[in-house]
């Protein structure tokens, strides 16, 4: 534990009155019931030498050393924009979508009922949400699988090459810059049943092609341009993960007469693992939220609701059908998947701390 | 590297190959369709080979798209949701890492909860919130009984019907997307790794909070603040659901959104090098600020998601 330095807690500012008391934070900071505490380097030495005793850190968690000392004005102000905008448009929106949710309104929102979890009892008792269920559980997946395959193989062989490395990673890298929508254009042209040359060239092997009515043709091609443009951000990652892998690791790997390839599997992969968890988690957020333009503009969720993913489905219910109660309803249960991967990856990131990734 | 195996090398350049001829490919067709008549386009196959109209065609789409307007449009909203998230998420983690006051961790854990929900997921209320942002107010005030209470205080008979319609509007556009907490916290973990030693030498020259911001914490994030920049503008300019949404009036439309209007539908003539040709154009800002700043980029894109 650092001993805290005399100017960092005495009252030099006069912004930062050092006498108010901090009920959120103060246990952390010194014993219990002292006062004034920070007035005089003595008491504020004694109490950060107690501190250890009762196993506390011996600073508040993200707070620098080196402050700006207690008074709550000026940081005040500067939180100011970030947390009325927060209220704003965040929490406020957030809660309105739980409440909504438990309501029941007509179109017009004359008439609102409270109605429990009808909502939600409704929408898993409708076919047409377990489709949606289960074509956004196949989109995220295979988006998910065809992406992270292709981009480990491509970092593999980036990791190898020296000669114009950078002209191939700049290239990979390029989708990054066009937007979801725009790919989704592209990929509609490529694979049009009239016009489109790959289709041409499937209908050539003689696969009959047509995504404007053969559902399934229509989820590949979202997912095939869900995963074009999204091969660039695993790509670039794994990358940057395979330049930490230990250089000594790998040389003594090969000396003990391990391949290029069987290096790779058994110690750089190994060693990525966290990075790949991570970019598993980033892929099911990208394929269940960002993915909305690529739908809207290619499909527009059909043929038949066969890429009705359930973002798209929100949003058709709540601005289309009107239906706000289901709409809510969706929403927040949308909600606890886009937090259980925000937990998750806090996994990730108590396991890039332990292996330095 | 560590021995010498030519021929995994060669396997490897031909996978790298193989990857960029993945992405290129389809640009490549957009800019041969987009370089065709339009009776030239729907010719099977499509050529392999570029035809001559491709700039009359660009002229066409930037024309019918009204992209001198969305464009314009699309550099506003992309360098407000740049700016004003950087300049939001500076003070906010300044005052999170450098101050020690009664409600810091509770303004930590605000911030905080905001990264978990994208806006996708609280699209509707979103909605309604920025159709009229004054809702909140009202409600406050229906809750307060304000007009009861002026009616006692002054005699008059009012009703208080607050509105504040943002559709159609820039600060519409922008202020729900900076509502997120990903750069605050890009900030936050920066300042932790500034040394104590520069604060503990501004203090005991008597420089106040916002001169040691502004001459010491300021200068040292530019790195930071640059990469951070051009990954905000990546996002704002692709923007798709929010300005979907917002944009009734054409004249507010972004370039993406207008470019949606060039998409043949089936009952439609099917100009797909008009398509085309607008997508590429749609996509060329973005496109050079990566091959530009390349080096930025990358620092922005791995930064940004630690």
């Amino acid at each position: 534990m650092k001993a805290s330095s005399p100017i960092a807690t005495s009252p030099i500012w006069p912004e930062a009155p050092a006498d108010r008391p901090s009920g959120l934070t103060r246990s952390q900071h010194k014993s219990p019931g002292e006062p004034a505490a920070g007035r005089s380097v003595a008491t504020e030495r004694a109490g950060k030498a107690r501190a250890p005793k009762r196993g506390q850190p011996d600073r508040e968690p993200g707070l620098k050393r080196a402050n700006f000392g207690r008074g709550a004005g000026l940081p005040t102000l500067l939180l100011l924009p970030q947390v009325l905008i927060l209220l704003f448009f965040f929490f406020i929106p957030s809660l309105r979508a739980l409440t909504q949710s438990v309501l029941l309104s007509d179109p017009f929102g004359t008439t609102v009922h409270f109605v429990w979890f009808d909502n939600f009892k409704t929408l898993f008792a409708s076919g047409e949400y377990r489709q949606s269920l289960v074509t956004t559980a196949w989109f995220t997946v295979a988006q998910n699988v065809i992406t992270l395959a292709i981009a480990v193989v491509l970092a593999f062989a980036t990791d190898r090459v020296v000669r114009a490395r950078s002209v191939y990673r700049t290239l990979i890298l390029l989708p990054y810059a066009i937007a979801p929508a725009i790919a989704g254009i592209l990929w509609a042209f490529l694979f049009n049943p009239v016009v489109g040359p790959l289709a041409h060239m499937l209908h050539a092997l003689g696969i009959s092609w047509d995504p404007n009515r053969n559902p399934n043709d229509a989820l590949w091609l979202v997912i095939m341009a869900a995963s074009w443009k999204h091969i660039c951000y695993d790509y670039i990652f794994l990358v940057v993960g395979l330049l930490a892998v230990p250089v000594s690791l790998m040389e003594a790997a090969a000396v003990d007469g391990a391949g290029p390839i069987r290096r790779f599997f058994l110690i750089a992969l190994p060693m990525l693992g966290p990075t790949i968890f991570f970019l598993a988690v980033m892929n099911f957020i990208y394929g269940f939220f960002e993915t909305f333009a690529i739908i809207d503009a290619v499909t527009h969720g059909g043929p038949a609701g066969a890429t009705n993913i359930l973002v798209y489905k929100v949003f058709v219910d709540g601005f289309i059908n009107l239906d706000l109660g289901s709409s809510a309803a969706q929403s927040v249960l949308l909600m606890t998947f886009a937090l259980i991967c925000t937990l998750l990856q806090f996994r990730y990131f108590d396991h890039k701390v332990n292996y330095g990734v | 590297m560590v021995e010498r195996a030519p021929i995994l090398d060669m396997i490897c350049h031909a996978i790298l190959i193989a990857g960029a001829m993945l992405v290129c490919v389809p640009l490549y067709f957009a800019f041969v369709a987009g370089s065709l008549t339009i009776a030239e386009v729907q010719k099977v196959p499509l050529p392999w080979l570029p035809g001559d109209q491709f700039l009359a065609n660009l002229q066409t789409a930037w024309v019918k798209a009204d992209f001198s307007r969305s464009f314009l449009n699309s550099i506003v909203v992309a360098l407000g949701i740049t700016a004003g998230k950087i300049v939001v998420s500076l003070l906010s983690a300044f005052a999170i890492t450098y101050f020690r006051f009664r409600y810091r961790m509770l303004a930590f854990w605000l911030i905080f909860m905001s990264l978990m929900l994208p806006i996708e997921v609280r699209i509707v209320p979103t909605f309604e919130a920025v159709a009229n942002a004054a809702l909140p107010l009202q409600w406050l005030a229906d809750l307060l009984h304000v007009a009861d209470l002026w009616k006692w205080v002054s005699g008059h008979d009012v009703t208080i019907a607050l509105e504040w319609n943002m559709v159609n509007t820039y600060p519409g556009l922008i202020l729900p997307l900076i509502a997120s907490a990903t750069a605050t916290f890009l900030f936050r973990q920066f300042f932790l790794t500034v040394p104590d030693e520069l604060c503990e030498a501004a203090r005991l020259d008597g420089a106040s909070p916002l001169r040691f911001f502004w001459s010491i914490l300021l200068p040292l994030s530019v790195s930071n603040i640059v990469a951070l920049a051009i990954i905000l503008f990546l996002f704002g300019w692709n923007q798709y659901l929010w300005p979907l949404l917002f944009t009734t009036d054409k004249d507010m439309a972004t370039a993406v959104i207008a470019l949606k209007n060039l998409i043949p539908r089936a009952d439609s003539e099917p100009a797909w090098n008009i398509a085309m040709s607008g997508a590429l154009l749609a996509m060329l800002p973005p496109t050079l600020v990566i091959l530009l700043l390349q080096r930025w980029f990358l620092k922005g894109l791995v930064d940004s998601s630690k």
